[in-house]
C-alpha cells in the first residue's frame, strides 16, 4: 500500500507514517498523501493492491530473492517511484484510519508548513556547524554460501548536538544501505531535494564474495564497496536537511535496523518498480511542459551537457587505468628478462648492474601499479558518484515536470466541471437538479482547492531545486578539486619514488668498468 | 595525400655510435653526414675523410641505399679470409610502412577530427617518423663506424669501393631464386651448427665462450623483446590523451584551477613521451644491437668449430692415406691447410671475442648511467611541474 510513505519532517512528529507489512487496513482505498504526489492519480489501486502482495512476501524472512541482486542501470533508483521497505520501528504509532482520510485541502495546508519548517531548519543550521565524519570500515563475512553477506562498520564520529555521544559505531550490511536510500527517496525526492544515490548492486561481485573465493579480485570488489558506501554516507549526512532525518539517525545509532528486504530487484517489490519505471518513461516522453523560467530550462541544458562530459571523462580513466597495468604487467616482464640476462652476464660488475636494473624495475613496476589504483579510486570512483547524482539531479526536474502536470491536469478538470456547471442551468430535469447542482458545487469547490495546492507545491518544488542545486553546484567543485588536488599529490609521490630508485641505481651504473 | 621527405644533417643526428664504444682514427673517419627519405627507399649521403694513400682524395662523399650496405656485409661473411672475425652485423632494413600506414589513415581521416585534433596527431605522427628515421640512419652509421675501426676490415677492397665509388653499385637486391638460396643455406647452417656445437673443444677459453654466447644470447633476445614491449605500452598514445582528454573537458566547469591542471597534464604528457623516447634509445636500442652482435659471434664461433671439424677430419684422412700408404702428399697438403687456416681462425677469434666483451661492458655502462641519469632528469622535472602546479591550486582553495 502507501509506498507514498511520506515521512514528515522531523519538526511534526504527529504526521503518520504508513506501515505497510502491517495490514492495518482493509479497504484498499485509503492512501495518505502529505504531499504533491508524485503518482499520477490512476496509481491508487495499484498501490493499494502492492503493499498486499509485498506482506506475503516479505513475511518470509528467508525471501526466496534474499540479496538476489541485478544489475542495476546508472538510471533506476532516482526514478523509482516510492515503494516501502520496511516497517521502521522510528516511526510514530499510527492514529486509526479515519484520522487518516483528511481532506486534502487539510493535509495541503500542513504541507505549507512541512515546507517552511524545512526553511527554518536550514536558517538556524547555522548554528551548529557541520563537524561530522564518517567511515566504513572492517567488512566481514558474515554467514556461508549464497546466505552469506558482507557486514560493514559504520562509525561516527562528531561534535554535532544532534547527536548524544561524540563516537558510536553499529554494523550494517548492503541492503540496509539500500533501505535507507529507498526510504529517504520515497520522502524527498519528489519535493525536489536531491538524495545521493546508493552505490550499485552487483550480482557477479557479489557472488564471488559469498562464494568464498578469497582473491585478489574480491578483496578488490569489497574495498570498492566499502568506499563507494562511505562516501555514500558521507554525502548523505553533508545535506542539511537529510542529515536531520529519523531514518538517517536511526541508520547511524541504532544497534538494531529491520532488514530491508523490498530492495532486493528480483522480489515482487523490484518488480512493481520495473514497472513504474517504465510507466515513468512513458510519462516523461508525453509531457510537454510549457517553461516559463529560463533559469530551469538553462540549467537542465547544463546537466544534459555535464552528463554527457562526465561520462566521457569517466571512460577515458577507466581505460587510462586498464593501460597502466598493462604497462605494470609489461615492466615486471622485463625486469625478470633482465635479471635472467644479468645472470648469465660474466662480466661482474655488468651483471650486478643488470641485477641492479631489474629491482629498480621491478620496484617501478609496483609504482604503476599503486598509480593506476590512485587513479581507479580517486578519479574514476568519483566520476562514477557523479554520473549517479546527475541522474538524481535530472529525476528532480522530472519530478518537477510531473508537479507541474498535475496541477495542469487538475486546472483542466476544474474548467470541465465549471462548463458541466454551466450546463446544468438548462438541464430539464428540474427535480434532480438542485442535487445535482450541489454536487458540483462541492466538487468544483475541492478541485479550486486541488488547482490552488498544484500550484503551491509547483512553486516550492521550483524553489527548493534552485536551492538544492545552488548546493549541489557548490559541492561538486569542492570535491573535484580535492580529488584533483590529492591525484597530485599521489602523481608528486611516485615521481619521488622514481627519483630515490634511479638516484640508488646510478653510482651502480657508474661502477661498472 | 601525406607524402614524406625527410631530411637530416649532421648536427640533428643522433649521437654517433650510440651502442659502441669505439676509438675514433684519423687515418679514416666514416659517417654519414645526410640522409633523405623517398617514398619506398632511403639514400644515406656516405662521408669519408682519410689520410690513406688508397683514396685519389682525403675528403669525399657518395650516395648509397640499404641494399648496398646489405651487399658490403655479405661480401665480408662470403670471404674466408674473415672467417676468424666478428663480422659487424648488417643494419636493419629502413621500416617506416607502419608509419607511413599510420599517416595515410590520418589523412583519410582529416574529415572527422577537428583541425585542432588533427594538427595534434599529425605533429606526433610526424615526430615518430622522424624518430625511426634518425634511428636507420645511427644503425647505418655504426655498421660503417665498426668496419673502419677494425684492423683488417678497414682494408677491404670492397669496403673502398662502397666509400670511394661515386656511381650506383648496381647491386640489387635478392631476387626470389636467391632469397630460396639464402633460405636453405641457412636451414644448412643451423643443422650443421647444431652437430658442430656438440665436437667439445679442447680449449677452455673458446668452450666457455661458446656455452656463454649461447646463453646470452638468448636471453639478450628475451631482454630485448620485452623491453620494447614494456616500452610500447609507455610510449601508448591512450596513456597520455585520456588524461589530457579528461582534464580538457574540464574546461567546461570554467575555473581557472581546472584550467590550470590541465595546462599540467599537457606539459606532463609531453614528458612522459620523452621518458619513453629516451628508453627506446638507451635501453631498447642497446638490447637490439647486442642481440645482432652476440649473433654474430655466435657465427664466429661456429666457423671456428666448423674448421676444428675439417682439421679432425683431414688427420684422419691423412692417418687412412699413410696407412693405405696412398695419395699420402695430397692429404698432407690438404691436413696442413685445414690446419693452418684453424689455427689462423682460433687466434683471431681469441681476439675478436675479448673485444667482444670490452665492447660490451662499455657499450652498456655508458648507455646505463645515460639512461639513469635522463630518467632522473625528467622525475625531477616531472616534479617540479607537479609541485609548483599544487602550491598556487593549494593556495587558490
Amino acid at each position: 500500500m502507501a509506498d507514498t510513505a511520506r515521512d514528515p519532517p522531523p519538526a511534526h512528529t504527529d504526521f503518520q507514517e504508513l506501515e505497510d507489512g502491517e495490514d492495518l487496513f482493509l479497504e484498499p482505498a485509503v492512501i495518505q498523501e502529505s504531499g504533491p504526489a508524485s503518482l499520477p492519480a490512476e496509481d491508487i489501486s495499484a498501490n493499494s493492491n502492492g503493499p498486499k502482495q509485498d506482506s506475503l512476501f516479505d513475511d518470509d524472512p528467508e525471501d526466496l530473492f534474499a540479496e538476489a541482486t541485478e544489475e542495476v542501470s546508472l538510471d533506476s533508483p532516482e526514478r523509482e517511484v516510492l515503494l516501502s521497505d520496511g516497517p521502521s520501528p522510528a516511526i510514530t504509532p499510527i492514529t486509526p484510519p479515519t484520522s487518516v482520510i483528511t481532506p486534502r485541502i487539510g493535509l495541503a495546508h500542513d504541507d505549507m508548513f512541512t515546507h517552511s519548517s524545512f526553511d527554518e531548519i536550514e536558517e538556524e543550521e547555522g548554528g551548529d556547524s557541520f563537524d561530522m565524519h564518517i567511515s566504513v570500515s572492517d567488512p566481514e563475512k558474515v554467514g556461508d554460501g549464497m546466505n552469506a553477506y558482507m557486514a560493514y562498520k559504520v562509525t561516527t564520529k562528531t561534535s554535532m548536538s544532534l547527536f548524544k555521544t561524540d563516537e558510536f559505531s553499529v554494523k550494517r550490511r548492503f541492503s540496509d544501505f539500500l533501505g535507507l536510500h529507498s526510504k529517504l527517496a520515497s520522502k524527498y525526492l519528489h519535493i525536489g531535494y536531491i538524495v545521493p544515490p546508493a552505490p550499485e548492486k552487483s550480482i557477479v561481485g557479489m557472488t564471488k564474495v559469498k562464494v568464498g573465493k578469497e582473491d585478489q579480485s574480491s578483496n578488490e570488489f569489497v574495498e570498492k564497496r566499502r568506499s563507494a558506501l562511505e562516501r555514500y554516507l558521507m554525502r548523505t549526512v553533508k545535506h542539511p536537511i537529510l542529515l536531520k532525518d529519523p531514518d538517517v539517525l536511526q541508520f547511524l545509532e541504532s544497534s538494531e535496523l529491520p532488514r530491508a528486504v523490498s530492495t532486493q530487484a528480483l522480489s515482487s517489490a523490484g518488480l512493481l518498480r520495473m514497472v513504474n519505471k517504465a510507466a515513468d518513461a512513458v510519462n516523461k516522453m508525453t509531457i510537454k511542459m510549457n517553461e516559463s523560467d529560463a533559469w530551469f530550462e538553462e540549467k537542465q541544458q547544463h546537466f544534459e551537457n555535464l552528463d554527457v562530459q562526465l561520462r566521457k571523462l569517466h571512460a577515458s580513466v577507466e581505460s587510462l587505468v586498464c593501460h597502466r597495468k598493462e604497462l605494470s604487467v609489461n615492466t615486471a616482464q622485463f625486469a625478470k628478462s633482465a635479471a635472467m640476462l644479468g645472470n648469465s652476464e660474466d662480466h661482474t660488475a655488468l651483471s650486478r648492474a643488470l641485477s641492479q636494473l631489474a629491482e629498480v624495475e621491478e620496484k617501478i613496476d609496483q609504482l604503476h601499479q599503486d598509480q593506476a589504483n590512485a587513479d581507479f579510486y580517486l578519479f574514476s570512483e568519483l566520476l562514477g558518484d557523479y554520473v549517479r547524482l546527475i541522474t538524481a539531479v535530472k529525476g528532480v526536474f522530472d519530478h518537477r515536470m510531473k508537479t507541474w502536470q498535475k496541477w495542469q491536469d487538475s486546472q483542466l478538470l476544474l474548467q470541465k466541471k465549471r462548463e458541466a456547471e454551466a450546463k446544468l442551468q438548462f438541464t430539464n430535469k428540474p427535480d434532480k437538479l438542485q442535487q445535482a447542482k450541489d454536487e458540483i458545487k462541492e466538487e468544483i469547490e475541492e478541485l479550486e482547492g486541488k488547482v490552488q495546492q498544484g500550484e503551491r507545491d509547483f512553486e516550492q518544488i521550483s524553489k527548493t531545486i534552485r536551492k538544492e542545486v545552488s548546493r549541489f553546484e557548490k559541492e561538486r567543485v569542492k570535491d573535484f578539486k580535492m580529488i584533483i588536488i590529492k591525484y597530485l599529490e599521489s602523481l608528486v609521490q611516485t615521481q619521488q619514488q622514481l627519483i630515490k630508485y634511479w638516484d640508488a641505481f646510478l653510482p651502480e651504473a657508474k661502477a661498472i668498468s | 595525400h601525406t607524402e614524406t621527405h625527410t631530411h637530416t644533417h649532421t648536427d640533428s643526428l643522433l649521437p654517433r655510435a650510440v651502442n659502441v664504444d669505439l676509438q675514433t682514427d684519423a687515418t679514416l673517419q666514416v659517417d654519414i653526414s645526410d640522409a633523405l627519405s623517398e617514398r619506398d627507399k632511403v639514400k644515406f649521403t656516405v662521408h669519408t675523410k682519410s689520410t690513406l694513400p688508397n683514396f685519389k682524395q682525403n675528403e669525399f662523399s657518395v650516395v648509397r641505399q640499404h641494399e648496398e650496405f646489405i651487399w658490403l656485409h655479405d661480401s665480408f661473411v662470403e670471404n674466408e679470409d674473415y672467417a676468424g672475425y666478428i663480422i659487424p652485423p648488417a643494419p636493419p632494413r629502413p621500416d617506416f610502412d607502419a608509419s607511413r600506414e599510420k599517416l595515410q589513415k590520418l589523412g583519410e581521416g582529416e574529415g572527422s577530427m577537428t583541425k585542432e585534433e588533427f594538427t595534434k596527431m599529425k605533429q606526433e605522427l610526424e615526430a615518430e617518423y622522424l624518430a625511426i628515421f634518425k634511428k636507420t640512419v645511427a644503425m647505418h652509421e655504426v655498421f660503417l663506424c665498426r668496419v673502419a675501426a677494425h684492423p683488417v676490415l678497414r682494408k677491404d677492397l670492397n669496403f673502398h669501393v662502397f666509400l670511394e665509388y661515386n656511381q650506383d653499385l648496381s647491386v640489387r637486391g635478392k631476387n626470389k631464386k636467391e632469397k630460396l638460396e639464402d633460405f636453405f643455406k641457412n636451414v644448412v647452417k643451423s643443422a650443421d651448427g647444431v652437430l658442430v656445437a656438440g665436437v667439445k673443444d679442447v680449449d677452455d677459453f673458446f668452450e666457455h665462450e661458446k656455452t656463454f654466447l649461447l646463453e646470452y644470447h638468448n636471453r639478450v633476445k628475451d631482454a630485448s623483446a620485452k623491453s620494447d614491449r614494456m616500452i610500447r605500452s609507455h610510449k601508448s598514445k591512450k596513456l597520455f590523451y585520456n588524461l589530457q582528454d579528461a582534464v580538457a573537458s574540464w574546461e567546461l566547469m570554467q575555473l581557472m584551477f581546472f584550467l590550470k591542471v590541465s595546462e599540467l597534464f599537457e606539459k606532463t604528457r609531453k614528458i612522459e613521451a620523452r621518458v619513453a623516447a629516451d628508453e627506446d634509445l638507451k635501453l631498447a636500442d642497446l638490447l637490439k644491437y647486442y642481440l645482432r652482435e652476440s649473433q654474430a659471434a655466435k657465427d664466429l664461433l661456429y666457423r671456428r668449430s666448423r674448421s676444428l671439424v675439417d682439421y679432425e677430419n683431414a688427420n684422419k684422412a691423412l692417418d687412412k692415406a699413410r696407412a693405405k700408404n696412398r695419395d699420402v702428399l695430397q692429404a698432407e697438403t690438404s691436413q696442413q691447410l685445414c690446419c693452418h687456416k684453424f689455427e689462423k681462425i682460433s687466434e683471431s677469434a681469441k681476439q675478436e671475442l675479448i673485444d667482444f666483451k670490452t665492447r660490451r661492458v662499455a657499450a652498456f655502462r655508458k648507455n646505463l648511467v645515460e639512461l639513469a641519469e635522463l630518467e632522473l632528469k625528467h622525475a625531477k622535472g616531472n616534479l617540479q611541474l607537479l609541485q609548483s602546479c599544487l602550491g598556487v591550486l593549494k593556495g587558490n582553495t
